[in-house]
């Protein structure tokens, strides 16, 4: 496929990004604020809720990540509008603050000193307005360099290694070269192969930031580890996939980084890239916080290899799967927006996979709705470093 | 018919990408990194996505797959047979 002069239709926000979707978001700051922002979501036909658990006395590194989420949400250029919703008044207006930074119409609104009712009317007065505004917005056409990209695979098996993650590694090896922004991570999915993400670092620097990550991780696990952490790495649903080790599970995992892009950067959790090229980001592996962590760093279009078959999706990050499972793409088809079981029976080969996974991102980025929109998968799940105080 | 690939020469198991596969049943294998094929005789019933022992393993043994160290086999294995927690476990953690 000539990507050369590929373009997507795509909506230009004020900050100069381009989104693929076109949400108003109602953005509770805490577990609190959950009802009434669904209440307003409730109230007006286009808005979409974000409601999650965390928020209260969160502190130090912690509040911080909390906070860059947040702000990173509705920073995304899928949102084109958003209404923060919180306890109190000044946590709303920060987080509102950081948002309106993107020029993107910000509301914010305290619930302490009036009650849900008289939140949920003032609040829902100005998602009606941004709603009938973003709803005359329209798409244009943006050259695919534009577009950020971003993976992560799940419910992995033997066929992700040798079939759905090298797809992915062929598109991007195919990005690359364009000059896109893309992104990967799942840090603790590296152990065993993390000597080969460090020699694809572009230099000295980024490979010791790399290592530093790596190394902050293990030790995390080393601390609350109460045995081999075989029950959790890998999965039971890896394991029934046929992966046996963390080692053999990494080196699947890395097949998604192709074999041409070098790693440019090294990002903290939800930290937004600041140029084009392949960033690592620090994240957990498991599928929701890693999908939100993309979403938070500005993300417009996921990848998603699978084998056994991981049903995810993010409210506002089309979530695109693929898989080389036959068993998987025949039991769950569903969820599977592409079909590369065909390399495993060498009917496809790996430069036409990568086509094919390509040519669904541009139609995804073009306004077609993924398995995981369409079935309603929204999971927005926020990565928690500690306890609250 | 591909019932398991190998992902490049040299390594010690390939992947059973069919379902179904039983003991004594001929196998074709395709390495894809260097486009050969090999065959092989499954020793176990072998679930899809699972390994086939591309060889004869002893307990402390390093197997390979990627051509990198994937773990060490922790029990006797034998050419063909299906390799995973029973025989196979981790280096790391």
């Amino acid at each position: 496929m000539d990507l050369s002069k590929a373009s997507f239709w795509g909506y230009r926000r004020e900050s100069g990004r381009s989104g693929v979707r076109n949400h108003v978001v109602i953005l509770p700051v805490d577990d609190l604020s959950n009802a009434a922002a669904q209440a307003v979501e409730n109230n007006i036909k286009g808005a979409m809720a974000l409601p999650h658990p965390y928020g209260r006395l969160q502190f130090g590194a912690d509040l911080d990540l909390h906070f860059r989420t947040l702000i990173g949400m509705g920073s995304n250029p899928n949102v084109a509008a958003v209404v923060v919703i919180c306890i109190e008044n000044g946590w709303a207006k920060k987080v509102a603050d950081g948002i309106a930074a993107t020029g993107k119409p910000v509301a914010y609104f305290g619930i302490e000193q009036h009650g849900d009712h008289d939140t949920i009317l003032r609040a829902s007065k100005a998602a009606r307005e941004f709603v009938q505004w973003a709803s005359e917005l329209r798409r244009e056409e943006r050259p695919l360099k534009d577009l950020w990209v971003s993976t992560k695979c799940g419910e992995s098996d033997t066929t992700s290694g040798c079939g759905a993650n090298p797809t992915v590694g062929n598109a991007f090896d195919k990005l690359y070269a364009l000059g896109t922004t893309l992104v990967f991570g799942e840090t603790t999915e590296l152990t065993g192969g993390e000597h080969l993400v460090a020699a694809r670092c572009r230099n000295d620097e980024v490979r010791k930031k790399f290592q530093f990550m790596f190394d902050r991780y293990q030790q995390v696990i080393e601390r609350h580890k109460t045995s081999d952490l075989m029950d959790s790495q890998p999965t039971k649903g890896n394991i029934e996939g046929g992966l046996t080790t963390i080692e053999e599970k990494a080196l699947g995992n890395i097949q998604k980084i192709g074999r041409k892009c070098l790693v440019d950067g090294v990002l903290d959790k939800a930290e937004v890239p600041s140029g084009s090229g392949l960033w690592f980001m620090d994240s957990s592996s498991a599928a929701a916080e890693m999908v939100t962590l993309c979403a938070a760093a500005g993300f417009a279009v996921h990848l998603f290899p699978t084998g056994q078959g991981n049903i995810i999706g993010n409210p506002i990050l089309p979530v695109i799967k693929l898989s080389a499972n036959p068993r998987t793409v025949r039991t769950m088809s569903e969820h599977i927006d592409v079909d590369v079981s065909g390399l495993l029976r060498k009917e496809l080969t790996p430069d036409q996979a990568g086509d094919r996974l390509l040519e669904c991102m541009l139609r995804t980025a073009n306004g077609r709705l993924t398995a995981a929109e369409a079935l309603g998968h929204r999971e927005f799940v926020l990565t928690r470093l500690y306890e609250s105080a | 018919m591909i019932h398991f690939v190998v992902h490049e020469d040299g390594d010690g198991v390939g992947v059973v990408v069919v379902e179904g596969v039983k003991a004594g049943q001929e196998l074709s294998g395709w390495i894809m990194e260097d486009d050969k094929d090999i065959r092989i005789t499954a020793r176990s019933d072998i679930p899809i996505g699972h390994k086939v022992a591309l060889r004869d393993y002893k307990p402390g043994d390093t197997v390979i797959k990627y051509g990198v160290d994937i773990g060490k086999a922790v029990a006797p294995i034998a050419k063909g047979e299906h390799t995973h927690i029973q025989n196979l476990k981790t280096k790391r953690w």
